[in-house]
């Protein structure tokens, strides 16, 4: 099956003159640093984000209620 | 700082990449974040089950993931709203780097099978070591890192292929003969 979609490949290959042949071959140094980078891309504009107001304010309440537990036993 | 403080502070730290690691898995902000927050409710309720010195992200991520497992999945998981929720947020990230577009990015994870993506998401895109993957997913290290290599190779192979039949038919066609040529 490797070998059917290598052909199949290299066959398009004319037509795509511009494709990089690195792409061709899978899993070059290249295309794994990209892929790194690509995941680290996706949710870097959640961490970015940093902590929204839900969770700041539901954190804040649960430390509350803790404290007014305590200061009532 | 009372006690109370600092596990406030431990858990707001944790909760960007909680985030991050709930969207991958519900395919979708808005219950990604409901289940951050069943994961921050459940987290504080047994704090004290936590052992101080212990890896706390190990600990949060796998609250989360049991959560996940137990009660989300049942529901079917969406996974057009990957690309979707990626297109929505994409004003900061950038779309292309090197060969790789975002979008078709998304569509090769997507592809994935649920524990490569999961390791690979967890090891390459929230930043968490291979023990503590190992620990979250509750499997041996080389585990984590065989699935890891196999979630790379299989990306590396699908946007390959999709390369390859993108100039002829639409891309509907295209995705339909992917599929079929994968393994």
């Amino acid at each position: 099956m490797d070998e059917r979609k290598d052909q199949r490949a290299s066959q398009r290959s004319g037509t795509r003159g511009k494709q990089s042949t690195a792409k061709k071959q899978g899993l070059t140094p290249e295309i794994q640093n990209q892929i790194g980078r690509q995941l680290r891309n996706l949710y870097m504009d959640v961490v970015q984000e940093g902590v929204p107001d839900r969770f700041t304010e539901l954190l804040q309440r649960l430390d509350e209620q803790d404290s007014s537990k305590e200061s009532k036993s | 700082m009372t006690v109370g403080e600092s596990r406030r502070e431990m858990i707001l730290a944790a909760v960007p990449r909680l985030r991050a690691f709930a969207i991958s898995l519900t395919g979708g902000v808005d219950r990604a974040d409901d289940l951050v927050q069943e994961t921050v409710l459940r987290a504080w309720a047994h704090f004290d089950s936590f052992q101080p010195g212990t890896n706390l992200n190990a600990w949060l991520f796998t609250i989360l993931r049991n959560l996940f497992r137990s009660e989300y999945r049942k529901r079917k998981r969406e996974v057009e709203d990957i690309d979707g929720v990626h297109a929505s947020r994409l004003s900061s990230v950038p779309e292309q780097i090197g060969n790789i577009e975002l979008g078709e990015f998304c569509e090769a994870l997507a592809k994935l099978p649920d524990d490569q993506r999961e390791a690979l998401i967890l090891v390459g895109a929230v930043g968490l070591s291979y023990e503590e993957v190992a620990q979250i997913c509750e499997c041996a290290v080389g585990t984590i890192k065989s699935r890891v290599n196999r979630a790379r190779t299989r990306i590396a192979e699908i946007l390959v292929v999709d390369e390859a039949h993108e100039f002829g038919p639409d891309s509907e066609t295209s995705a339909v003969v992917s599929r079929n040529t994968g393994t």
